[in-house]
């Protein structure tokens, strides 16, 4: 089993990210769960998403404690949350940044291996709003290769009808340009 | 056919409510409202459902005109959670007392104060006593099969009482899962159309739920309580048929690795999936623990409780509510556990524990500790809350 937990802010998708990283892998005929860290939404604050994924029925129902990737919508939350927290060994954090992998792991002092992808620039350029939800899936499937690209086309159709291909061309985009480490 | 889909469920609910034809839905929709009366609105407005969507100004009045539509013939559905099944709750009284076949989704949760809306089983301990039948789903396909079922055995003629299905707020109503969804074809040949026996109709008049003097009353109470004693064959019998046809089964209690267990847990809901994991974990270890799991809340499923945990020397209960009892005596799932297998004369060691109070989560970890010390006998009685900062 696979456990994934997205941070991001209010308003930004992160509950998306994790809802159609779930719809895709149910789509190739697996098992998955995903949920937010529920609670009264509020744009802005830090938002935590949690996705599952399994080759066998998933038989739990407690948070993610110790997920094996962390992905991080928005770059502004290093500073205000262990986005590493309960990382498992091993584990692999995928972060929207601009900087350079040494760069940023010198600014945040993060330990895991690390992913970067310029999302923000990528989501401004391709669908002119600053949302990152499906350029980071992008960037996660690269990181990962948890799953096909192509396994999100029937959720981000389904989920964004006229502006779906654009989101399509953003999380393709991403996964060309993804940097990752090691 | 049947398809497997990835989905919300609150939307799947919505979903096989939209295959159960229903007719009028009547809904506040509103905090702690979920998305499931928010998707029938929709598919209501899109003509994917041909039914009336009547949004009310309160729950109270939500189930006042499920009564109405539900007394003049009409296959009916609404759905609450906590605050607002509380104001509900006088309606809720009246409508299984007039034995009206009405179904209710409670995505449940906490009461205030303070203000929560995250998930326990306070609502659902609240209405314990109003005559509903109760089901509790454990997970999503659990939850889309139960509708179904509940229509079917509301508005059977040997039942006629309205069916609440429970399910899990937030860890259950707000979780993506996999769900196999079945076609409006197979729903039909399952749920035939609702005819009811008594409606009103202006060219036959006929009173629902007039005065009930003394000398009436203990009577209709009397009829009332038979009535949902005698649901529990159909209950089973509309069980069976289910799975027949769609090849899920379910029974009133659910036991996982429990047949041969010196130690059992009782839950219900989607909490007892974790706690299988924990047992999974233990039996690993060689102990002999296992997971018995209520379905069916009411009428209360006695006989096959007992059944279940007939082997068993330690039992533990998980009750996730504070019922305020002043401490000497165990939560409400536990008193009906302890009262069965007093009248039976049996004796084992009985321990409560209450977890998962307003979106507390509980763990595998909190399942396997809750074990270990039942198997030790080492619980408090008559109970403990677990996961408590002091």
């Amino acid at each position: 089993m696979v456990e994934i937990r997205f941070h991001g802010r209010g308003g930004q998708g992160a509950v998306t990210s994790a809802e159609l990283t779930a719809l895709a892998a149910i789509e190739e005929g697996k098992y998955a769960q995903a949920f937010p860290s529920f609670g009264p939404e509020r744009r802005g604050a830090p938002v935590m998403a949690f996705v599952r994924i399994s080759e066998n029925p998933i038989r739990t129902r407690e948070k993610v404690y110790e997920p094996d990737i962390v992905v991080v919508l928005d770059p502004t939350l290093l500073k205000l949350v262990n986005v590493e927290a309960g990382l498992k060994q091993g584990g692999t954090v995928i972060v929207n940044t601009h900087k350079p992998v040494d760069e940023l792991r010198k600014e945040t002092g993060l330990k895991a291996k690390l992913a970067t992808v310029d999302a923000s620039t990528i989501a401004v350029e391709t669908m002119r709003v600053p949302i990152t939800n499906t350029t980071m899936l992008g960037a996660l499937l690269k990181a990962t290769g948890l799953l096909p690209l192509q396994s999100l086309r029937a959720p981000i159709d389904h989920r964004f009808g006229p502006i779906a291909d654009k989101n399509m061309t953003a999380c393709t985009r991403a996964f060309e340009e993804t940097k990752v480490e090691g | 056919m049947s398809k497997r889909i990835g989905v919300e469920v609150s939307i799947a609910a919505a979903e096989a409510v939209g295959l159960c034809d229903v007719d009028v839905i009547a809904a506040y929709p509103i905090t702690p409202q979920t998305h499931i009366v928010e998707h029938l609105s929709e598919m209501v407005a899109e003509g994917h459902l041909d039914a009336e969507f009547i949004p009310v100004e309160s729950e109270h009045s939500a189930m006042s005109c499920c009564i109405g539509s539900s007394a003049a013939g009409a296959r009916t559905f609404t759905s609450t959670s906590s605050q607002g099944y509380a104001l509900m709750s006088e309606i809720c009284f009246i409508a299984s007392s007039m034995r009206l076949p009405i179904v209710m989704a409670v995505a449940n949760r906490a009461l205030s104060a303070p203000i929560s809306i995250w998930n326990d089983h306070a609502d659902l301990m609240y209405s314990r006593d109003s005559g509903w039948i109760q089901t509790i789903g454990e997970n999503g396909q659990e939850v889309v099969d139960l509708l179904i079922h509940a229509f079917k055995v509301a508005e059977d003629h040997r039942v006629m009482l309205p069916v609440t299905v429970n399910l899990d707020g937030f860890t259950l109503s707000h979780v993506i899962e996999p769900i196999m969804l079945p076609d409006k074809a197979e729903v039909a040949a399952y749920l035939p159309r609702y005819k009811a026996p008594l409606r009103l109709d202006p060219k036959n008049p006929v009173s629902f739920g007039p005065v009930g003097m003394p000398d009436v009353y203990t009577e209709a109470r009397k009829a009332q309580d038979e009535a949902l004693k005698a649901a529990k064959p159909v209950i089973i019998e509309a069980w069976k048929e289910f799975g027949d046809k769609f090849g899920r089964y379910y029974k009133p209690v659910e036991t996982y690795k429990a047949e041969d267990a010196e130690t059992i847990i009782i839950t219900m809901g989607s909490i007892s999936e974790t706690a299988a994991t924990a047992i999974d974990h233990l039996r690993e270890q060689g102990k002999k623990v296992g997971l018995v799991r209520i379905r069916l809340w009411r009428p209360f499923p006695g006989t096959e409780l007992v059944e279940a945990i007939k082997g068993a020397k330690n039992i533990a209960v998980l009750d996730r509510v504070c019922s305020f009892n002043g401490g000497e005596i165990s939560g409400p799932v536990c008193l009906e556990v302890k009262s069965l297998l007093f009248d039976r004369g049996m004796n084992p060691k009985v321990m409560n524990f209450i977890a998962g109070l307003g979106g507390r989560d509980v763990t595998v970890q909190n399942f396997e500790e809750m074990v270990e010390k039942a198997s030790n006998g080492a619980a408090p009685t008559p109970y403990e809350i677990i996961n408590v900062r002091e």
